[in-house]
């Protein structure tokens, strides 16, 4: 993947496929310990404790099942390069949070990339999930979510193709405060 | 940043068109957004696509996603199952592709032979 927000969608769509309501997604770059934090949880069916075991091993979980692929491997590995690692917290009816971390200036961290992008269009296509969505540097902070952009969008429904302009306005505006990566 | 005025246009643009479709069966359109499907570029054939509806003001197609369906080198792949026709597949599906597709297939009800993998 290009980018880490390409990871984050794809995260999430485990996320939604594991059918949660909720899916809190985090990015936090702190400068002062140079690590970038990624953070997607959710409470979907979680994971069960055998497959959970070899979630990172691309060879061991890719043919057991279909909803857990290549997915978990390619994130940690772009973690991992970049001097950071990946860490999964889950279990069978306990939802799923998986969190990774980035030396923001290592040389082989992929770039953060369109993040408004890829939220505007999680949740425009998901407007049953109530997606909650941080990015803090420092003291500065972007919030929004799924109930929050409704209220923005008036009448108009959070699933309309025509939402997905508005929503990536609104979060690339936002970021425009925070975002440095 | 959409001004307030800009916000309540579209707002009204979309309601009139809610009205409209209530009733009959909506046409779908299926992403394949597995891992191959975005590491293939499928996040932004995706945005294309719903990009065209919105330019076009259509609301009465659905869009969802589904996962990998083992076809990895053929992503981008999308799915149009219109109502009361066979599910037609499209693979390498690129933004301009996705945008004819819309345009041809989705509105006009025109398959455009030489992207379609399968058809079922």
């Amino acid at each position: 993947m290009r980018e880490l927000s390409l990871h984050i969608l794809d995260i999430a769509q485990n996320s939604i496929e594991a059918g949660a309501n909720t899916v809190e997604i985090t990015v936090d770059e702190d400068e002062s310990s140079d690590l970038l934090t990624i953070r997607v949880a959710d409470d979907g069916c979680g994971i069960p404790e055998e497959i959970l075991k070899h979630i990172t091993d691309p060879f061991a979980t890719s043919r057991r099942t279909r909803r857990v692929g290549l997915g978990i491997p390619l994130f940690s590995e772009a973690a991992r390069v970049a001097g950071g690692d990946l860490e999964i917290q889950s279990g069978s009816g306990q939802g799923t949070e998986i969190k990774a971390t980035f030396k923001i200036s290592n040389i082989d961290r992929a770039p953060l990339g369109d993040m408004a992008e890829t939220m505007a269009l999680l949740i425009v296509c998901n407007p049953h999930v109530d997606f909650k969505y941080e990015h803090s540097r420092g003291k500065t902070r972007f919030r929004c979510s799924t109930g929050m952009l409704a209220k923005i969008l008036g009448g108009m429904s959070i699933g309309s193709p025509s939402a997905v302009p508005v929503i990536r306005n609104v979060i690339r505006e936002g970021l425009k405060h925070v975002q440095m990566t | 940043m959409k001004t307030v005025e800009e916000l309540e246009r579209i707002r009204k643009q979309a309601q009139a068109m809610t009205r409209l479709r209530e009733g009959g069966e909506s046409i779908k359109i299926v992403v394949g957004m597995g891992t191959c499907g975005i590491a293939a570029g499928a996040r932004e054939t995706l945005s294309a696509i719903m990009d065209e509806l919105a330019r076009r003001n259509i609301q009465d197609v659905i869009v969802t996603q589904t996962g990998c369906i083992g076809l990895c080198e053929q992503e981008p792949i999308i799915a149009i199952v219109m109502p009361g026709s066979e599910k037609v597949t499209y693979g390498k599906v690129s933004r301009e592709k996705a945008r004819k597709i819309v345009a041809s297939h989705v509105v006009n009800s025109q398959i455009v032979g030489e992207w379609v993998i399968a058809t079922e």
